[in-house]
């Protein structure tokens, strides 16, 4: 992908930018897919129509959207801290497009394909906690300042069963780079993570050689329950319902960004929609095998042409992630909120200890086998 | 060339908030400066090649350390409404501390035996070295670490924890 855009636009400035922009053009596709589809989604399932009024069945409901988001007055409130107040939106979405950097859309792209790239995706995930106390302080807002409050509270806590979930299958694979995580699981459906890892020797990107056979189903009950301990934290970490304590409509007016209005609150708003395709992202890489096929094969080796592979795999990816998002969609409009208690109970006296106990099972049958 | 303009940048990144940290009067723009010269820093340590310090960088000092700090002071001013002085006093002890301080940096800058490498070598993956060293040549240190904090958050829990009150 980087040698095609070197190809046509020379090694230049540009080339790069435009190489590190792709993600963005994604992001901004899918954030017009995924406030349709929370509309709609949640209008079906409340067995309503939703919106019907712009373009056929509402379809051009998220650019209208969008328009009035561009429109409103941009306000700043007269006893608001004005350098942070303004400063948050742009760190937030900052931190949500810089882990978008190690995530492989395909075997071609992948922003950076960095060797520590599960590490940096925890790492930079920690930005947004940052700007989430920024917005609540500086909003000089009772409602904003608890928002932001018990958002940090709740992310620190579910970043703790997440990484332990990560280390399960940093331990499993060998490596942190997301690119040899898909490897490991490349072939068919029965050799994806969730379905206990892969089933024959796979050469990793490095030349190493990762030893599997078909005993790894035993890891099977393992791997899955890590699926579902990470998507649980995925959901927290992102401020979903049933975690959505930090934006309860009903006691918190809708927390850290209540004074946010027009384009600024856009941001808060892409920087929570890439947030939630990145968690799903990274389920479909750790678990669902990335841009796997699910059948081992592709159109294009077929057709002998190899860009043909490429869209394949991003269109997989895609598939994935966006089946996660719709996800996270359903179980909002399915499942009420949890109190502030019950999120704590959840994250140490559930998902810490089975994590921990997870990690201690898998290393020790992977020193075993 | 492009690195060395990436240096300057970093470098720029990590000064002037350090600057704000130090003269700002507000806490808590102090405090949020930090993060920016937290992520300079890492900047600066991506260009070492010591990849794995720099996102260890962002995830203890922007991840923890931060946080709390910003959590610190968001606790007593906004929360309670009590100023807090941050004026200039103790300019004598401070000025003996600072200059000690700088004499002790510039003896070492100027002291050290500077010698330049032409080209930094790039290294595959520090994770996997550093990973091997610390669970071979350096287990015990290690381990020893992971008992000092753990003795840290219990001790932190304990203190935190409301006394049970005593039935009479």
């Amino acid at each position: 992908m980087e040698s095609l855009l070197q190809s046509l636009l020379g090694d230049n400035l540009l080339t790069v930018v435009l190489y590190c922009a792709l993600p963005l053009v994604f992001i901004l596709l899918y954030a017009l897919l995924a406030i349709l589809g929370e509309v709609k989604i949640s209008a079906w399932m409340q067995d309503r129509l939703g919106p019907m009024r712009t373009g056929p069945w509402g379809i051009i409901q998220p650019i209208a959207d969008v328009f009035k988001l561009l429109q409103k007055e941009d306000i700043t409130p007269a006893k608001a801290d004005k350098v942070l107040f303004n400063l948050a939106p742009f760190l937030s979405f900052m931190s949500a497009y810089a882990a978008f950097a190690v995530i492989p859309f395909s075997s071609q792209y992948v922003g950076a394909d960095l060797n520590l790239g599960l590490f940096y995706l925890l790492a930079i995930s920690s930005l947004n906690v940052a700007a989430i106390i920024m917005a609540g302080w500086a909003s000089h807002n009772k409602y904003s300042l608890y928002g932001s409050m018990r958002a940090v509270a709740q992310i620190v806590s579910y970043e703790v069963p997440a990484a332990m979930v990560l280390v399960i299958i940093v331990m499993f694979v060998g490596s942190l780079n997301l690119q040899d995580i898909i490897t490991a699981q490349s072939g068919p459906i029965w050799n994806w993570m969730v379905f206990g890892g892969p089933k024959q020797d796979v050469v990793l990107a490095s030349g190493e050689v990762l030893s599997a056979s078909w005993a790894n189903l035993i890891f099977l009950p393992f791997f899955m329950a890590s699926f579902v301990m990470y998507y649980i934290a995925g959901l927290a970490e992102t401020n979903r319902t049933p975690f959505d304590i930090p934006e309860a409509e009903s006691e918190l007016v809708s927390g850290y960004h209540t004074e946010y209005s027009g384009m600024k609150f856009a941001m808060f708003f892409m920087s929570e929609y890439a947030n939630m395709f990145l968690v799903s992202a990274v389920v479909a890489v750790l678990f669902f095998g990335g841009w796997n096929s699910p059948f081992g094969v592709y159109l294009g080796d077929a057709f002998g042409a190899p860009w043909l592979v490429a869209v394949e795999q991003f269109g997989w990816l895609a598939i994935k992630g966006l089946f996660f998002v719709f996800v996270m969609i359903w179980v909002r409009w399915t499942l009420p909120r949890l109190r502030v208690d019950q999120l704590m109970y959840m994250s140490w006296k559930v998902l810490i200890p089975f994590s921990f106990g997870i990690a201690l099972v898998v290393g020790f049958l992977v020193v075993i086998l | 060339m492009e690195l060395t303009i990436l240096f300057y940048v970093f470098a720029a990144l990590t000064i002037i908030p350090a600057f704000v940290v130090v003269f700002s009067r507000s806490l808590i723009y102090a405090a949020f400066s930090l993060l920016f010269t937290f992520l300079g820093v890492a900047g600066l340590y991506v260009l070492l090649s010591a990849d794995f310090i720099a996102v260890a960088q962002i995830m203890v000092y922007i991840g923890g350390i931060m946080i709390l700090l910003v959590f610190g002071v968001m606790l007593t001013k906004q929360a309670t409404d009590v100023e807090i002085s941050t004026g200039i006093m103790k300019t004598l002890p401070a000025l003996i501390v600072v200059g000690f301080a700088l004499g002790t940096l510039i003896m070492v800058l100027t002291g050290a035996s500077w010698t330049q490498i032409g080209t930094i070598p790039q290294i595959e993956g520090t994770a996997l070295e550093l990973g091997e060293l610390l669970m071979t040549t350096f287990v015990l240190p290690f381990e020893v670490a992971g008992i000092l904090l753990l003795v840290a958050v219990m001790g932190a829990a304990l203190i935190a924890r409301k006394p049970k009150e005593v039935q009479s």
